[in-house]
């Protein structure tokens, strides 16, 4: 066995992250770690990378005990972890990024020729060689290929043992993952043991032959993903039986609420036309980088458009967030962290946030008011805090967007564009975001998303239109679309 | 219970302990001549200068910039009320032209940072020299004495008539006015936000550009009160007067809690900060130590106040 984790405890203060966690893993084996957020995902992976210490429990490292006290120790001894959002010096060269705190060294100064050597070979196994060579400035990069650098810096290390990957194909297209599969199904190969933390389980049933489910601190449940559904997993990490992801009621598209007229960014996108109606949710497919970001940027005006119209119930707004939320549309920024919420703030204070609220006469903005819009909202949409006062930073990813949700339907927007809603948020709250959405849409507001994940667009969406290159398809009925054959488009 | 919890996570409270231990220390050292009233008093009126100045610093860094032309536009002021008052204004107008003046210059740093998106920084680093300069030629590189024209009774204190001078009113109405307009008022919301994350305050229709600006002549606003002030207490125009004032104005901010990334920080606070300040320049003097140790310990408080600062977020979340 390479891994073995009997009964790991850790707490942090009063809450207890992990309560009871036991893992085996085996020597070239992919290894899914399931739960919602909050599950005790990241704690774990925390603490078999070095970040955190566990407070009880086992841990054995082919067969010998394994407590790293730090990153670095935890990297001699063959553990190295790939973050979700991997942090990432953007001035520095990729080789440098992979050599980042080991240069290797002669005489104190940097080997130049064994460190362009040692991450040469790395960017070697991960099959790097097209798009960028280790001399490439990091800024340069995609978001893919700096995750495929940050893989290539776990493996630079030689002995190589365990692998982590957090939600390694969030920020990824269709084509990227395949290529992320290989990769990762080679290292298996090699007999690297590769923990895999996804919240896409098609995507565990494509990549992972065994898996251990936590839910609430504890391991509740290990076996190969052959010889289990995938509603079983669902009901597993959920603690519940989750009967229905995509809700789905009756709605009546009435008058066009958002009309776009060959609009055209400054670089993306290159051409859009689209007619949004009251009680309609409208997908945009599409690769990471066709331009779907870009698209919903530039109806909002927060990028310049340099050719279209954008008309809200009739009329053309100017290219500027604060006409566009004047005239009552709202955009879910795709970026959370960095432009989503204010994230030093509290929930009160970003759900209250919008320019346009009224939180009392004469422009005065009283807390007690934002408070109580707040606990509203908290209690709508069955946001996990502490209360109104707490900081956003300390919540959970789905929680956070929920915040960013209620942001906008605080707003009383009519018109709602939601890039990425669902993305790296756990099941339940995926479920709820769904519910939402329906309810929305069935009370006449109009939805225009953008999403990565086609099963997700396929079953909430009423029309799909697909970005190609910066140019949009037209917009046709979800119902008489198939995953593969949105694919076939947006790839053409 | 709740409403002390409450109470004890206010941002100003850390500060405001500090500046009673520090005060309680100068009071049993030297408890002859620091606890009379009339120390007090000096106490506050020399701190009224600096917490105007700092009131609007305090502003300015909460929503995200910085402001190094304070001691330039204090400076610019007192000149110009001292060139009104020599040709014959009244006051008022030499008052109004003061608080005018402020603003426009704090205007011109809103526009370098919205309008040429120059980094706030090196934005107001222009205007410091270029305000200094200009309160430089205007004076012809003297001092102006001009009649106060009562304009000196604004910072007196008259024994056994008026033991507070109007001034020190004057910055706790300004701090009254700000702390409220930052906490109650949507303006006040959206500096906040546009502080604590642009893009997010951008997203949700905050006209940031306009927040910006505003702030900013509002900063000035508070440095030409702080200016006609300055010139009550100097009773001349002087060109050089006041350099390194936005440092202390940014020293008070920075000990009440602020953050210079922005977001953070408090009127209660910067006020406190300034008054500490004081305290321990007062201090200082009242037990006979040198200039230089005052500046060491201002240094060495500086730093210990961040420190807890951290030690105290760190712990919030």
């Amino acid at each position: 066995m390479r891994l073995e984790l009997g009964h790991v405890q850790k707490a942090f203060g009063a809450a207890q992250a992990l309560a009871d966690v036991s893992l085996r893993a085996s020597a070239g084996a992919v290894h899914a770690v399931l739960g919602e957020n909050g599950a005790g995902k990241s704690t774990l992976m925390k603490i078999l990378s070095g970040a955190e210490r566990a407070d009880a429990g086992e841990l054995l490292l082919d067969g010998a005990p394994f407590r790293p006290a730090t990153p670095e120790a935890a990297r001699r001894a063959g553990v190295s972890i790939v973050y979700q959002e991997p942090l990432f010096c953007a001035d520095l060269t990729v080789r440098e990024n992979i050599l980042l705190g080991s240069e290797p060294l002669r005489n104190g100064l940097i080997d130049a020729a064994r460190s362009r050597d040692i991450a040469r070979r790395a960017l070697e196994q991960v099959g790097v060689s097209r798009s960028f060579g280790p001399e490439t400035p990091l800024r340069q990069l995609s978001p893919a290929d700096r995750q495929l650098v940050s893989i290539a810096r776990a493996l630079s290390n030689d002995d190589c043992k365990v692998l982590i990957l957090d939600e390694p194909t969030s920020a990824l297209t269709g084509a990227d993952t395949e290529r992320l599969f290989e990769i990762v199904r080679k290292l298996a190969a090699r007999g690297v043991t590769v923990l895999y933390i996804s919240h896409f389980l098609e995507e565990v049933e494509l990549i992972a032959s065994e898996y251990t489910v936590l839910r609430d601190g504890r391991s509740v449940a290990a076996g190969k993903v052959a010889d289990t559904t995938r509603s079983e997993l669902v009901s597993l990490m959920a603690g519940r039986t989750v009967t229905e992801l995509f809700p789905r009621s009756e709605r009546a598209p009435g008058d066009t609420a958002l009309e776009i007229r060959e609009l055209a960014g400054r670089r993306l996108p290159k051409s859009a036309t689209l007619t949004l109606r009251r009680g309609e949710v409208v997908g945009i497919a599409g690769l990471v980088g066709s331009g779907r970001t870009e698209l919903l940027r530039a109806i909002y005006g927060l990028d310049p458009r340099r050719a279209g119209q954008v008309l809200v119930a009739g009329t053309a707004v100017a290219a500027a967030p604060v006409a566009l939320a004047a005239r009552k549309v709202g955009l879910l920024s795709e970026d959370r962290k960095g432009e989503g919420l204010a994230e030093s703030l509290s929930i009160a204070e970003n759900v209250t946030l919008s320019g346009t609220g009224q939180l009392g006469p004469w422009g005065l903005a009283l807390p007690a008011t934002s408070r109580s819009s707040a606990a509203r909202w908290i209690a709508k949409l069955g946001i996990r805090c502490r209360g109104p006062e707490q900081r956003v930073r300390a919540l959970s990813g789905g929680n956070q967007q929920k915040v960013a949700l209620a942001r906008l339907l605080e707003q009383d927007v009519d018109v709602l564009l939601l890039d990425e809603p669902t993305r790296g948020i756990d099941v339940g709250s995926r479920a709820d975001i769904y519910r939402l959405i329906d309810e929305l849409a069935a009370r006449g507001k109009a939805v225009l998303m953008v999403s990565s994940y086609l099963p997700e667009l396929i079953s909430i969406c009423d029309r799909i239109a697909v970005m190609v290159r910066g140019s949009l398809g037209p917009a046709r009925p979800a119902r008489a679309l198939t995953e593969h054959a949105l694919l076939l488009e947006a790839t053409g | 219970m709740g409403a002390l919890k409450d109470l004890l996570k206010k941002p100003w409270v850390g500060p405001f302990l500090a500046l009673v231990c520090v005060y309680a220390l100068f009071s049993a050292l030297t408890p002859d001549t620091f606890l009379r009233t009339l120390n007090l008093v000096t106490m506050l009126r020399q701190t009224a200068v600096v917490a105007i100045a700092a009131i609007g610093m305090a502003l300015i860094i909460i929503h995200g910039g910085i402001d190094l032309s304070v001691g330039s536009t204090v400076a610019l002021t007192t000149v110009v009320v001292a060139k009104c008052l020599q040709g014959g204004a009244s006051p008022a107008t030499a008052i109004l032209t003061a608080l005018a003046l402020g603003a426009l210059a704090g205007a011109l740093n809103g526009a370098l940072v919205v309008g040429l998106r120059i980094t706030p920084f090196i934005a107001t680093l222009g205007t410091m020299s270029a305000l200094r300069g200009i309160a430089k030629g205007l004076a012809d590189e003297q001092k102006i004495d001009a009649p106060a024209r009562g304009l000196d009774n604004w910072m007196a204190v008259i024994p056994g008539e008026r033991l507070v001078p109007y001034g020190v009113w004057l910055a706790l109405g300004a701090a009254v006015v700000c702390a409220l307009l930052l906490g109650y008022t949507r303006f006040g919301r959206h500096a906040v936000a546009v502080g604590s994350n642009e893009l997010t305050a951008r997203l949700c229709g905050v006209p940031v550009a306009r927040v910006r600006l505003m702030i900013y002549a509002l900063g000035g606003l508070l440095a030409g009160l702080a200016g006609v002030l300055e010139f009550s207490t100097l009773t001349v125009g002087d060109p050089t007067d006041s350099v390194g004032l936005e440092l202390e104005a940014i020293a008070a901010v920075v000990i009440g809690g602020g953050s210079l990334s922005g977001g953070q920080g408090s009127v209660p606070g910067t006020l406190i900060g300034a008054l500490l300040l004081t305290v321990i320049k007062a201090g200082c003097t009242h037990l006979g130590m040198p200039n230089w140790i005052q500046e060491i310990l201002t240094g060495a408080i500086i730093i210990v106040a961040m420190t807890l600062d951290r030690a105290r977020q760190s712990t919030r979340d």
